[in-house]
């Protein structure tokens, strides 16, 4: 696995491979177990959740109804506090900028704290590019960063990992790019930290330029905040000469007040913790104290797209917590790097189509990539309802398709299945026809469910196969209820077998 | 009271045994039920799959089948949450005023089998007796779509002669999910294999649940395992008497 999620193939076949690799499902089903439950218990303790969550949807959805409004604010709070803001349309603009600051700065290397949008944009390749090294500072990036891995979780992203694994990655790579990891090295994770904070310091105490994302920015006071758990974000934050913060647009909180729901909501719903380790806020340029330039650097990439879908705008309230990804059956079961970006999982479903537009295989593959369980809604935080967005995104995935020449065979088949159903009595002749084919297809593969109803074994043929494969399927019976009902009048004049009676 | 019963069209193709069971229970309740013969689907196959367009004539066919009663009973969770948050969506879309009003007028009268023994009719005992050992599936959309708590167990719990027990990672997708099982195959089997030996955990002797097509599903993975586990629906247990124990239960 290379560091780059271009060319990834659809979700299904990208599934179907992580699937197979029997230690990747081990090790995610034990940590989303351990975090689900670590959630659970902390959420319950919070009586008033419910009204947290409306509070915190409310807070991010009136900032997403005048979002052009609070941006121009935070741009003028945050000019007036000493800070240089940037616009970026898209990737590219926004790695120009960043990497023009770099170089303004004689930079040959910058520090990272942990941000999701410039994984987003491909900041770190961009900068390699430019002959600039980009250094992951969060310890779960630096894993993945020195694997040459792609992450595969909003928060944990070398989830994926075990700690033996992460130990042969230190041992095999730290000393290539600076500090070696220490030769008796065990998988002790406190061992592990040691080792990598041994191998960031010198990187901290170096760097001129650090580059951050936030988690949330105040308009009113032009304030950014950073949430963390190890610290090294904060080193990051307050020791390089130069900070680039690379912020969504949809990160934006109207007013300092919006951001108490959100900062309750985001420790429980993410780690299972009551409040997060480190909270870091910067407004600008404080002389003498911190950077003393700092940049904004204001990143739309695909947002004011979403932002003009009426049922998917919701989905820019998230505040990337990941308990959505925990509680996925389908994420635990095929882990990040199927959703082929850097926001996986439920949230991942319905945020790249959004952001990037339906269109290619493997956008479109991504809206089906649930079973519409509801687990997602029920535990997010800012009540982001991904299965109505899902739903949403399939139909633009099948209008996207309408125009074909050549369609495809199922929609050929939804077509017929709506041309039966909706008249009773073309739906009453296929139900009789089925109770025939039910006969015959019992004669592949026979066999009888417990309780003795006919079933069908293996079966060929693509649709089939598929259910086939590891599920009996019982064979339609002789009789609908339909017909029952209109044979017996209901039941009324039934005192014979059904199973017998008439009817076949 | 006009109620009227709402089998699905995968109950009414596949599994009649839980519509006449519905049938039986309701009138031994004293509750006439109707079978409006007009109607077919609640266009969740199409809705779920992206077909929208496509669902429009079978939403329409529905508030016409159902217009005029009281209260529809289904034996679905999901078709259940289908009528009521998901034909609003297909009207809308459609640009039909009078069919989103037909479906404001029918979908509030939507009720889940146990929603409406326990609801509409108040009882929890419905007199039934079924003497097997059950562990109970709360299938997601009864679970998460309509919210339909602890009816099913409350009404289980009250089944003369049934032990109930806990199934392991109870509020787990099952993995079918309608065409999910089929477009995502790999993913649904393996969900399917967890609930199916979460299943075989209890040691119960039948698997219950509010929805057939989760059943069927689980029930051939067990099948195919040789579990020697039967799944069978809420309904059908609850219709069930010393007196007359329905044939699929028996
Ligand atoms: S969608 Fe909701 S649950 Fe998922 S990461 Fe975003 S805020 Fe968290």
């Amino acid at each position: 696995m290379s560091a780059t999620f271009v060319g990834m193939p659809a979700f299904p076949s990208a599934a179907r491979a992580a699937l197979a690799d029997t230690q990747l499902r081990h090790n995610l089903a034990h940590a989303t177990g351990t975090i689900r439950d670590k959630r659970a218990r902390v959420v319950a303790e919070v009586e008033e959740w419910e009204d947290l969550r409306l509070a915190g949807a409310a807070v991010k959805q009136s900032a997403l109804v005048d979002l052009d409004r609070h941006l121009v604010r935070l741009e003028e709070t945050l000019t007036a506090n000493g800070a240089t803001v940037h616009w970026a349309r898209d990737a590219a603009e926004a790695n120009a900028i960043v990497a023009r600051i770099a170089r303004d700065h004689d930079a040959d290397e910058v520090v990272k704290v942990k941000s999701m949008a410039t994984q987003e944009i491909g900041l770190n390749e961009a900068l390699a590019e430019e002959g600039i090294l980009a250094w992951e500072t969060d310890l779960a990036e630096l894993i993945v960063q020195l694997g040459d891995d792609l992450p595969s979780h909003i928060l944990v992203p070398a989830i994926h990992r075990n700690r033996a694994e992460i130990r042969e990655i230190f041992l095999r790579e730290m000393a290539g790019v600076g500090r070696p990891a220490p030769a008796d090295l065990t998988d002790e994770p406190a061992v592990l930290a040691g080792a990598a904070r041994e191998h960031l310091r010198e990187k901290f105490l170096r760097a001129k330029v650090a580059v951050s994302g936030a988690n949330f920015a105040v308009a009113e006071t032009g304030t950014l905040v950073v949430v963390e758990s190890e610290g090294n974000g904060r080193m990051c934050l307050t020791l390089p000469e130069v900070l680039v913060s690379v912020v969504g647009i949809e990160k934006v909180v109207p007013t300092w007040e919006g951001l108490d729901p959100l900062l309750r909501l985001l420790p429980r719903s993410s780690t299972g913790e009551r409040m997060n380790p480190y909270t870091s806020t910067w407004s600008g340029v404080t002389p003498g104290d911190g950077p003393q330039e700092v940049h904004v650097v204001l990143l739309d990439n695909g947002r004011t797209r979403a932002l003009a879908d009426d049922v998917g705008r919701q989905a820019l309230r998230c505040i990337r917590c990941s308990a959505c990804l925990n509680v996925c059956p389908v994420y635990e079961r095929v882990g990040g790097h199927a959703y082929g970006s850097v926001y996986p999982g439920p949230i991942g479903a319905i945020l790249n189509p959004l952001m990037k537009g339906t269109g290619d295989p493997q956008t479109d593959s991504l809206p089906y990539a649930s079973s519409l369980c509801g687990a997602c809604f029920e535990v997010c935080p800012v009540r982001i309802d991904i299965p109505e967005v899902l739903v949403h995104l399939r139909a633009e995935v099948v209008d996207g398709h309408r125009g074909d020449r050549v369609p495809k065979a199922e929609a050929a088949a939804m077509a017929g299945a709506a041309w039966t159903l909706s008249d009773a009595r073309r739906l009453a002749w296929v139900e009789k026809a089925s109770g025939l084919a039910g006969r015959a297809l019992t004669r592949f593969g026979r066999t009888r469910l417990p309780g003795g109803r006919a079933a069908a074994g293996r079966i060929p043929g693509p649709g089939a196969a598929a259910w086939t494969g590891a599920r009996d399927l019982p064979a339609p019976p002789r009789e609908s209820f339909r017909a029952w009902w209109r044979r017996t009048d209901g039941g009324r004049t039934d005192h014979t077998d059904t199973e017998t009676g008439e009817g076949s | 009271m006009r109620v009227a019963l709402m089998v699905t069209c995968f109950n009414d193709a596949m599994f009649p045994e839980t519509g006449k069971a519905v049938v039986t229970l309701l009138r031994r309740l004293g509750v006439e039920v109707d079978f409006p013969a007009a109607q077919t689907c609640c266009a969740q196959p199409m809705v779920n799959t992206g077909y929208l367009d496509e669902a429009v004539p079978v939403v329409r066919t529905f508030v016409e089948a159902f217009a005029g009663y009281d209260a529809i009973v289904t034996p679905s969770g999901s078709c259940a949450g289908s009528a009521r948050h998901q034909h609003g969506i297909v009207a809308r879309r459609a640009g039909d005023p009078a069919l989103t009003e037909a479906v404001a007028a029918t979908s509030p009268k939507v009720y889940e089998l146990s929603e409406f023994l326990v609801d509409v009719l108040g009882v929890t005992d419905v007199g039934a007796y079924f003497p097997h050992t059950v562990t109970y599936h709360p299938t997601c959309h009864s679970l998460r779509m309509i919210g339909v708590g602890d009816r099913p167990r409350r009404l289980l719990e009250a089944v003369r002669g049934l032990t109930l027990v806990e199934l392991p990672g109870a509020a787990e997708c099952c993995g079918f999910g309608g065409t999910f099982a089929v477009k995502n195959a790999d993913t649904s089997v393996a969900m399917g294999a967890d609930k199916a030996r979460h299943v075989r955990e209890t040691g119960a002797e039948v698997l219950v649940a509010g929805d057939n097509s989760c059943l069927m599903h689980v029930g051939g993975m067990l099948s195919r395992q040789q579990a020697g586990i039967r799944t069978v629906h809420l309904a059908e247990i609850l219709a069930a008497t010393e007196a007359s124990v329905p044939e699929v239960v028996a």
